[in-house]
């Protein structure tokens, strides 16, 4: 018998009871069905959570400076020395080849602005690069960025959030307006797009963009940090201070000794350094590369720690996106074991039904089908049931799905993949659960089956 | 050559322990167009009988030529392919599919056939053999909108869709009323009359008369009519 004529037949067969083969099907609708609700669902919350933390920079990496090492062996907390500066970024951003920007961040904190009569303290004063919108992910609303050449030229040109929009310039366009920052006046250039809180509730649209030159040397000013291999310094030797007495407190430092001693001021040290990945995927190599560079640049020998950390989002985007990965693998258990359910279901029946039958067995197999006829004939009934069962409960799952991002309002994505597997699994499932039906059935003795009352 | 000659068939059902010989030594034959009546009283082994004749089930001991073929020596697949072919069977209690209609009954042996017929084909044959049992205008009916005697026919129909040189019938008026075993009996006269061999089990005197030859039996041995 052909597969198409033993369809056919199974049609008729489960047509012959229609109420029954639903009932049975339904088990299988609403196994699918939740499957396929919670895929989509699944996939949407965790999209959700991938779209946030890439507009939060997805790949970005900051560097911090790293505790300061004194000679005298005090310690201090990290980020509060000034191992970093503009070279370094410029040399990550050209040595790495995994590192596609590379912006140095100079922060100012406690600084007041000012436009007019009214006061307000930004969360966030930043002194940055204009690649530091492209690495954010950052938009503006209106006006433009600042260049490279205004981060040269110092010049004092600012973008501002929503927040200092609505807090200074009563929510008007503050474009071409000015601003004083800890009396330094600024021209707004551009308004940054509303970002909203962070995950962390940190409000995002707090803040003030300036060419880290101009916040660096016209509002934070140096920072006097120890730089971490100077051992000391000639201007505070004894000799020096006390020039008359021609005493010599300590040893005189040689010639060659002094050569050795860097000396150089950092006028130019920078807070962070915030930089990109070619790709999420390369977080770890650019990790891995800058770090190489900074020890490098920083003449640290292998034994010493490092003088800066880094930080990235990595973990935390696995942290959350695992999170949600883990609640859809639960519920997708939950709605597998539901789907058993529905194929012991569809087993029950078919053994009832291979009993009903049996004198139809008996008949068939009288008038000339084979075992391996009537074997295929209740595989297919099974097969269809779950197969019809599969596309219903797709259906119903897409609806259940829709409604919950109508009525919840969460973000749901479809997965064409899921719907494929889900076809598949109804198939297996009819599979699996209807052969023992359909093999109890092919092993009947046509002359008992032909008794059977 | 006979089309279908027994040879001293045996067959013993072992019920655990004991071996309970059915038929003790079966030998006939039946030549094509005969109309044959198997008689005997219930337990005397015809319904076995009737079962090996109807390559349904196979001897324990004996040769059973069909058409020149051995049958005890077929397969399961090869004896359905034979059934399906060569032989019709009618049921004393009809056997028809509960809510599918005449028509899709009498076609059911058609889709078992190797060299699959097109529906078309099908439902041709089928609507041709509802004719010839005079059920023209009962084609889309269900079995359970039929009386007793229609449903002999569609049965009968369903059986010689195939166009099987033989007729295996088991009381096939059993279930019937006087008036319409009348009418089945003289279906199967006009049957044989085309030239189908037919081999009717019953153990009424009535029915058996209609044939031309009654075979006897009693407790798994022919008492008369071996041989015609």
């Amino acid at each position: 018998m052909s597969l198409w004529r033993t369809m056919l037949v199974a049609l008729v067969a489960l047509k012959r009871n229609p109420t029954r083969a639903l009932l049975t099907a339904l088990g299988i609708v609403i196994g699918i069905a939740a499957v396929i609700a919670m895929m989509e669902i699944g996939n949407g919350s965790s999209r959700a959570i991938r779209t946030s933390i890439e507009n939060m920079g997805a790949n970005s990496i900051l560097i911090m400076p790293g505790a300061p090492r004194h000679p005298g062996g005090v310690r201090q907390g990290s980020g509060s020395g000034v191992s970093l500066t503009p070279e370094d970024c410029e040399a990550i951003r050209q040595e790495c080849p995994n590192v596609a920007l590379a912006v140095p961040i100079v922060r100012a904190s406690a600084v007041q602005a000012v436009v007019g009569n009214k006061n307000w303290n930004p969360q966030q004063c930043y002194g940055v690069g204009p690649d530091y919108l492209k690495i954010r992910n950052w938009d503006l609303a209106e006006g433009r960025n600042f260049t490279d050449r205004e981060v040269e030229s110092r010049a004092r040109v600012c973008l501002v959030g929503k927040k200092i929009v609505n807090e200074l310039f009563g929510g008007e366009s503050p474009v071409d307006s000015e601003i004083r920052i800890k009396n330094v006046t600024f021209t707004v250039i551009g308004v940054l797009k509303e970002k909203g809180a962070n995950m962390m509730g940190f409000d995002e649209d707090d803040v003030v963009l300036a060419p880290w030159t101009t916040v660096r040397l016209r509002i934070t000013g140096l920072k006097t940090g120890t730089i971490s291999n100077t051992t000391s310094t000639a201007s505070t030797s004894p000799s020096s201070l006390y020039p008359a007495t021609g005493v010599a407190f300590y040893p005189e430092q040689a010639d060659n000794l002094a050569t050795d001693t860097l000396l150089v001021p950092k006028f130019a040290q920078i807070d962070q350094i915030m930089l990109t990945a070619t790709d999420p995927k390369n977080v770890n190599k650019a990790i891995a590369e800058l770090t190489q560079v900074l020890r490098e640049r920083h003449n640290l020998r292998p034994y010493q720690e490092d003088d800066f950390w880094v930080r990235n989002s990595a973990a935390f985007m696995e942290t959350l996106s695992g999170t949600s990965r883990l609640m859809t693998n639960l519920l997708m258990v939950v709605a597998l074991i539901s789907l058993v359910v529905g194929g012991v279901g569809i087993m029950n029946i078919m053994l009832v039904s291979v009993t009903e039958r049996t004198r139809e067995i008996g008949l068939r197999m009288a008038v000339g089908a084979r075992s391996r006829d009537i074997l295929k004939q209740f595989l297919v009934e099974s097969i269809l049931l779950c197969l019809v069962g599969g596309i219903v409960g797709i259906l119903l799952g897409r609806g259940a799905a829709l409604l919950v991002k109508t009525h919840l309002k969460w973000p749901i994505e479809p997965s064409p993949e899921g719907m494929l597997t889900a076809v598949a699994v109804s198939a297996a499932v009819g599979i699996i659960f209807g052969f023992y039906p359909a093999w109890k059935a092919s092993r009947l003795d046509p002359i008992e089956a032909l008794r059977y009352e | 050559m006979s089309l279908i000659e027994l040879h001293d068939i045996r067959k013993t059902y072992s019920l655990g322990e004991i071996d309970v010989p059915v038929l003790k030594g079966i030998t006939l034959s039946i030549e094509k167009g005969e109309y044959v009546a198997l008689m005997g009283a219930s337990g005397s082994g015809k319904s076995t009988l009737m079962n090996i004749l109807g390559c349904l089930d196979r001897p324990t001991s004996g040769d059973y030529l069909f058409d020149g073929r051995e049958v005890g020596r077929l397969s399961g697949d090869e004896r359905a392919k034979l059934r399906n072919k060569y032989i019709g069977f009618v049921f004393q209690s009809f056997n028809l599919l509960p809510r599918t209609s005449a028509l899709e009954n009498v076609c059911m042996p058609l889709y078992y056939t190797a060299g699959d017929i097109s529906s078309r084909e099908a439902a041709k044959r089928g609507r041709a053999m509802l004719e010839r049992v005079g059920l023209a205008d009962r084609m889309h009916h269900e079995p359970s909108q039929l009386s007793g005697g229609q449903q002999q026919r569609v049965a009968i129909a369903r059986a010689l869709v195939n166009r099987p040189p033989v007729l295996f019938a088991d009381e096939p008026t059993g279930n019937l009323d006087s008036k319409t075993s009348v009418e089945v009996m003289k279906l199967f006269e006009e049957l044989n009359q085309e030239g189908i061999t037919i081999i009717l089990v019953t153990h009424a005197t009535e029915v058996a008369d209609c044939a031309k030859r009654t075979i006897h039996i009693q407790d798994g041995l022919i008492v008369s009519g071996a041989f015609s």
